[in-house]
């Protein structure tokens, strides 16, 4: 903030306060600065457009996503088409809509999974450190020196190619990183002298660290989950673009860009490809509006 | 305004906006520091004298300003009015360490960890004195030598997490004394130290106070430290000073009921188990919901019907030592407290 | 009177090192050496009061009789009911009846309290493993509890967030009372308080312990506070106790040159008193690598060549039947020459 803004701010405070208008606020500090972050409300509401929309998908669009219509291919946006039609004339729009399930699904399907590992074990290990501590870190550290996409490329080869795969790829894949988040947290919290009083009494490791330890680190894992899912789509939507993601069957936002490998569409035909990469980009960025916002006023360094 | 008056502050208003809220930390403040006198204030947390410390060096957060009141330094040549200069101008960088310096409570987070100490006195130097290269070297070389760190020759090169706790604090005064300012201002420079550290970081006070002439102003929370250092006292309690005077004054006579509060309430060595602590009743009230009149009227033994509604005004008990330290109170029942 | 004293805990050459890890394979490079052979015996009833400069290994003793370290040697004897146990060598259950005796009161009010839970929430867990199996009776005791240390019952739903430093502390305090424990180890607990509150906390403390027979290890670095609360007082330096005696005893005839330099180091708020200072050179050294012999010879102005070299031991020399412990090869020396801190002050 400019020093001016900040002295109109001041103020704006101090005639509020003289005519004694001021009230410690009863509503919580993190709820306020999170509603006076516009850039977090945008991204709520454009979140929640998205997620509606394609949770109604059927009220919205009377097209089915894979209804093959050989007599419209390639039709550009206008006339009973909304957004045109692809190759084998399914409607864009339609596929956009119930591509949103499944890619929001994976998203945050693969950010919860990955979370419940990722945190579980580092809210134990990170309490107890010891051999296990070293073990699992010594474990992440190797998986995230992979290349993911050959990990990927291999565990699909293995494992073939289904959305159940997907998910469970990224999930092995992502709980290295919350796991170390998560240690991270624990390992500060862990000195603080609360801690110690529960250990004179002789209360459990499962209890201190599950009970007690994780309540205080939710905030920070909160964040993160919200940060992962948007790093989730966007990998799906890549790796389906390769032809390594959902089968191609299955209408995801990943497959629908999928057919812009094709040099002619991608240079003829931008409603393929075009709509769908917006809506991507867009709710990409309204997640990571959200969790910015939310560390944000999770942050108790912060003024206001 | 004495002749001795290097740093004069009169009714300083400062108010903070944080949490949506206004928080009149300082309200009509005014005392003043003086050539080769400690001023210690003195007070417990919360009751503004670090805001004190911080409004001089023009150091308050984004969302605090001064709101009235002047704060004036003396200089040899110049008057300049501290409050009327912007915050990181010219001006008041130059008269930040040049004229006046500070040290804090903690050395190991004032001195930046990856420049080895001489590296940062030198720099200090170079902005304020241009130097060249090599004489500057040599003048933190022998700024560290009078602050009595052993072998400065080859500490210079070392860097900060190779000092000990009570070095990094004398390292710190060297930075400070870099520019032979005339006041130093210190905001509990000894608490995160052990007791015989404190105390010669103490000594090594007194010798500039004595030797260069050094204003100092002290801020503590120890009575301890008061009575061992300070000439003069300031105690602050939400925002007041409530009284102020010689440390003879102030010590041995107090007569504010905070002060005699305070100094009722801490054990004193040397007088053993049998001595009668008086804890202050309640806590300190909530600074964004104060008492209306008299700050501590909700915990004061002797508050009358006016002390809830009015703010005492500054009254001076004991004119003895003369016009230069007038002995200090803001208690409408003072007169009648020196007789109990 | 040392005739009816009953020794409650007795501890015997307690050594407790910190490994220091260095490199790449974090090789253990050296030791921390943060207890060197501590002996102490605590009566039942007493307030012992450890101080030292920090570093100095006071807040590990008192966490490793408690087992919240694990002691590398050494022994820590308890009168449990069927007589003297070792506590280092006890297991489950009856680790578990230590505990139930022994209890901690911490430094900081503000860490000391879990921020996500009520207050009943942090007194619920121990008391439920303690046996306490109906929720309205733990409520019960909690409500107790609180009106011990003078605070409402109703505060137990509260959250700490919601009380301010010396609340906290006696919350922290009736936490540790919620077994009934014989010994309290308090941990600095009233340094992070402001002045006006130490006191409220200080006569908390009296009133319990005369209440409840408690005994109490206040750890401090204040010797003005520990002069307070303290009957008997143990100088620690460097992980080792160099000066142990009643607390009178102790003011009227120091014996140790460390104790004399901490006692006239304190500034003291009382203007009337102006003593001559023991100005103390240097810092605390590394307690990674002590000097040898007597380990505050470097800092010392009556060091000769015997203490660069021989490490002297606790000895222990009785005035006026008042046992009194030292470890100097000169206390003697300074035993004959009047030379206590008291003397100095006045």
């Amino acid at each position: 903030m400019s020093s001016k803004s900040l002295q109109r701010k001041m103020d704006r405070l101090l005639t509020l306060e003289n005519q004694g208008k001021l009230r410690t606020s009863t509503m919580n500090r993190s709820v306020r600065k999170l509603s006076a972050n516009v850039l977090a409300l945008v991204g709520l509401a454009l979140f929640l457009l998205i997620l509606m929309s394609s949770l109604a998908a059927p009220l919205i669009s009377s097209y089915e996503p894979n209804a093959i219509d050989l007599k419209h291919r390639l039709s550009p946006p206008g006339e009973g088409h909304l957004l045109g039609t692809d190759q084998i004339g399914r409607d864009i729009f339609t596929r956009i809509l119930y591509g949103g399930r499944i890619s929001m699904f994976v998203g945050l399907g693969s950010a919860i999974g990955a979370a419940l590992i990722g945190v579980s074990l580092g809210t134990y290990a990170g309490y107890t450190r010891g051999v296990l501590d070293s073990a699992v870190m010594k474990l992440s550290e190797i998986m995230m020196s992979f290349p993911q996409i050959i990990l990927v490329s291999i565990l699909v080869t293995i494992a073939g190619q289904s959305l159940w795969n997907l998910i469970l790829i990224f999930i092995l894949t992502g709980w290295p990183s919350m796991y170390r988040m998560t240690r991270s947290q624990m390992l500060s919290i862990r000195e603080q002298e609360y801690i110690q009083a529960l250990q004179a009494f002789g209360i459990g490791s499962v209890t201190i660290s599950f009970k007690h330890m994780l309540p205080n680190a939710i905030g920070p894992i909160f964040v993160n989950i919200t940060l992962s899912t948007a790093m989730f789509i966007l990998q799906e939507a890549a790796l389906s673009f390769l032809g390594l993601g959902v089968p191609l069957e299955q209408a995801t936002w990943g497959n629908i860009l999928n057919v812009a490998q094709d040099l002619n569409i991608l240079r003829n035909a931008w409603w393929v490809w075009l709509p769908v990469g917006v809506v991507i980009t867009l709710f990409v960025m309204s997640v990571n509006f959200i969790g910015d916002g939310l560390r944000d006023a999770a942050d108790p360094t912060q003024v206001g | 305004m004495k002749q001795d008056t290097i740093v004069e502050v009169k009714d300083l208003c400062v108010n903070f906006y944080t949490n949506q809220r206004c928080n009149r930390a300082l309200r009509n403040v005014s005392f003043s520091i003086r050539k080769a006198r400690t001023l210690c204030i003195v007070g417990e947390s919360g009751c503004g004298k670090s805001v004190t410390a911080n409004s001089i060096m023009q150091l308050l957060p984004d969302l605090g300003r001064i709101e009235s009141g002047t704060i004036t330094y003396h200089g040899e040549d110049e008057t300049v009015h501290i409050e009327k200069l912007p915050r990181n101008g010219r001006k008041m960088r130059s008269l930040r360490g040049e004229h006046i310096a500070m040290i804090f409570q903690d050395p190991m987070t004032a001195l930046n960890p990856v420049f080895s100490v001489g590296y940062q006195i030198e720099e200090m130097i170079r902005e304020h004195l241009e130097l060249s290269r090599a004489r500057s070297s040599e003048h933190a070389v022998k700024l560290l030598r009078d602050m009595g760190v052993p072998l400065p020759e080859q500490r210079v090169k070392e860097f900060p997490h190779q000092y000990s706790g009570g070095m990094r604090q004398r390292a710190m005064i060297a930075m400070a004394m870099a520019c032979a300012p005339k006041v130093l201002i210190a905001d509990e420079p000894t608490t995160a130290l052990d007791v015989t550290i404190q105390a010669q970081i103490f000594e090594l006070m007194l010798a500039l106070k004595e030797e260069k002439q050094m204003a100092i102003l002290l801020i503590t929370h120890d009575m301890g430290v008061v009575a061992e250092m300070a000439d003069d006292v300031a105690v602050m309690y939400m925002g007041n000073i409530v009284e102020s005077g010689t440390a003879e004054q102030v010590m041995s006579s107090p007569s504010h009921p905070y002060t005699r509060a305070l100094l009722d309430s801490i054990p004193v060595l040397g007088r053993g188990k049998a001595q009668n602590l008086e804890p202050i009743r309640g806590t300190t009230p909530d600074p964004y919901n104060r008492p209306e009149g008299c700050q501590f009227e909700p915990r004061c033994d002797y508050a009358t019907e006016i002390c809830r509604h009015q703010m005492p005004p500054e009254e001076f008990v004991d004119t003895s030592a003369g016009d230069d330290t007038p002995h200090m109170v803001r208690c409408f029942n003072c007169k009648e407290l020196t007789h109990v | 009177m040392s005739d009816t004293r009953e020794v409650l805990m007795k501890v015997e050459d307690l050594k407790t090192y910190f490994p220091v890890r260095k490199g790449v394979f974090k090789r253990t490079v050296g030791h921390v050496k943060a207890l060197d052979g501590v002996d102490l015996e605590i009566y039942r009833g007493e307030t012992l009061g450890i101080v030292g400069e920090s570093g100095c290994g006071k807040t590990t003793l008192g966490k490793s009789v408690l087992r919240l370290h694990n002691p590398n040697g050494g022994k820590v004897f308890y009168a449990f009911p069927d007589g003297m146990r070792n506590i280092l060598e006890l297991k489950g259950g009856e680790l578990d009846e230590a505990r139930k005796r022994l209890q901690i009161v911490f430094q900081d009010p503000y860490s000391s309290l879990n921020p996500s839970f009520t207050i009943f929430g942090s007194f619920d867990d121990p008391l439920r493993k303690f046996g306490v199996k109906s929720k309205k009776e733990r409520q019960r005791i909690v409500e107790k509890l609180l009106s011990d240390v003078n605070l409402p019952g109703d505060y137990m739903m509260r959250y700490p967030n919601e009380f301010s430093g010396g609340q906290r502390q006696r919350i922290g305090i009736a936490r540790a009372l919620s077994v009934n424990p014989e010994l309290i180890v308090c941990d600095e607990a009233v340094s992070a308080l402001d002045v006006s509150i130490q006191a409220q906390v200080l006569k908390l403390l009296r009133q319990l312990q005369s209440e409840r027979n408690l005994t109490y290890l206040f750890i401090t670095h204040d010797l003005s506070v520990v002069e307070y609360v303290a009957d008997r007082i143990a100088v620690m330096y460097l992980g080792k106790v160099v000066e142990l005696a009643d607390t009178e005893e102790l003011f009227m005839r120091t014996l140790h040159p460390y104790t004399q330099a901490l006692l006239s180091a304190i500034p003291i708020a009382d203007i009337s008193k102006k003593r001559k200072r023991i100005p103390l050179q240097g810092d605390v050294p590394s307690p990674v690598n002590p000097p040898s012999g007597c380990t505050f010879h470097p800092r010392c102005a009556f060091a000769t060549e015997k203490c660069r070299e021989l490490s002297p031991q606790l000895e222990t020399f009785t005035f006026e039947g008042r046992e009194h412990h030292v470890r100097c090869h000169y206390a003697m020396d300074f035993a004959s020459r009047p030379q206590g801190s008291h003397q100095s002050i006045q």
